[in-house]
């Protein structure tokens, strides 16, 4: 029988989040091997165990999978949450850059807190409530299904769900005036996996700390 | 019969160049629209066909489809230039993303202040050679074959080929310690598809200039 999935990562939330998410969604059980420090970082590194020498990596099925959106994408198809053709493949992929650029801004709030910190958290706000977030309540209006594509779960959905609780951390405020979305992030928050991955005690990293900020300048020499 | 794909973009290469690359590797015709102006820009997001209101937009078999990564993974799938099963795939866009982040670092580099320029290119070729070159030179060597994977064109041998001339625009001798990649590079430019597209004429497009900077601040206003 194959051995479980083996993520590497630092013990936050950062780039290996939505990997933790889908695995989790997909009901999968995965073990993770935590980078406490930089030296952790270059044992890998000179292992040759990452392709271009970053981390988040991915043992699965005899692979060491690097590149987030490989590794996304490999585990979806798997475990069919990826659509039933192309174009449903196409659509998925769209709302799922989307989301992972507006998860991009979050990382570099919580990373580089100072300085710029008012001026990137008003384009933040801006950019959540008038691009992002409308097109995805459009999405859902357009077509009165529960799930973003083709009328059933993927990874887009996953992604979604994980973006609203990312931003509800950030602000609850800023889900107001979006209903579809609120009401998306409840439905998928039921399915029994994801239920089990928002318990106490789960894989889910918490939100970052100044310390766990501070390991990740050290490990990824940012 | 099937209308030709569209293009909407900045005249010049930026984020849609490898999505020109694809269709042009797959012997696919397409046509193209050029952003010149804030106005030509802001009415293609008030049509409402920029689903996030970016660019690059590709009007495709029907659908208006955004972000670059979405739009590449659909040309490959449909024109079979994604591998032969999930394995091939992941593969594929292992290879992709990186070559795709090291493309993007030449991208952002052309709107960086000219007093970092050389800097900038120095730190890009530098990576070249020591992050990105040397995975895809060992990737050659270990299986002997004249495509990056399964043996057989795909989507990874087109990205990277664009990759290596974008590199050795900044600096022509990049390949001296890479004798396969030379090899590579002179075998997939004489693909048919490839080798037309790399004639004066094409519609692949110029580096960009101070006039392309200039004119994609304008209209995107910053």
């Amino acid at each position: 029988m194959a051995g479980k999935p083996r993520l590497h990562y630092m013990n936050a939330r950062l780039r290996m989040e939505p990997v933790r998410w889908l695995l989790a969604a997909a009901g999968v059980e995965f073990e993770e091997q935590i980078l406490e420090n930089r030296e952790d970082m270059e044992k890998l590194i000179n292992d040759g165990s990452l392709m271009f020498q970053q981390v988040p990596m991915v043992e699965i099925d005899g692979m060491k999978l690097a590149q987030t959106r490989a590794i996304l994408n490999y585990i979806a198809d798997k475990y069919n949450l990826y659509g039933k053709d192309i174009k449903e493949r196409a659509l998925i992929d769209m709302y799922s850059e989307g989301i992972a650029d507006l998860y991009e801004m979050i990382m570099r709030l919580q990373l580089f807190p100072l300085g710029e910190q008012d001026a990137k958290m008003t384009q933040f706000r801006e950019r959540t409530t008038n691009r992002y977030f409308p097109a995805f309540e459009k999405v859902l209006k357009s077509h009165g299904q529960h799930y973003l594509v083709g009328n059933r779960l993927s990874k887009a959905d996953i992604h979604l769900v994980e973006l609203l609780y990312n931003v509800e951390e950030i602000d609850p405020s800023l889900l107001t005036n979006f209903p579809l979305l609120k009401a998306l992030k409840t439905r998928i928050s039921n399915l029994p996996p994801v239920k089990k991955f928002l318990q106490p005690g789960s894989q889910r990293k918490p939100p970052i700390d100044a310390k766990a900020v501070k390991a990740a300048k050290e490990i990824f020499r940012i | 019969m099937a209308a030709k794909p569209k293009l909407w973009y900045f005249p010049g290469r930026g984020r849609m160049e490898s999505i020109r690359w694809l269709l042009a590797a797959a012997g696919v015709e397409f046509e193209e629209e050029f952003l010149e102006t804030r106005e030509q820009y802001e009415k293609l997001q008030k049509d409402g066909r920029l689903l996030f209101g970016q660019v690059p937009l590709v009007e495709i078999d029907g659908m208006m489809l955004t972000q670059t990564r979405a739009i590449l993974s659909y040309l490959a799938a449909k024109y079979n230039l994604y591998g032969k099963d999930l394995k091939e795939t992941v593969r594929i866009n292992m290879y992709a993303d990186g070559t795709q982040d090291l493309m993007g670092m030449i991208m952002m580099a052309a709107f960086k202040p000219p007093e970092e320029k050389e800097e900038n290119i120095a730190l890009i070729v530098t990576k070249a050679k020591t992050r990105y070159f040397p995975v895809f030179e060992k990737i050659l060597k270990e299986h002997g074959e004249d495509f990056l994977v399964g043996n057989k064109f795909s989507w990874a041998d087109v990205q990277l080929l664009e990759a290596i001339l974008m590199v050795e625009e900044l600096n022509a001798s990049v390949l001296s310690d890479f004798p396969l990649l030379k090899a590579f590079k002179a075998r997939i430019s004489n693909i048919p598809t490839m080798k037309k597209f790399l004639q004066p004429g094409s519609q692949r497009k110029p580096p960009a200039d101070s006039h392309y900077v200039d004119l994609v601040r304008r209209v995107l206003q910053f």
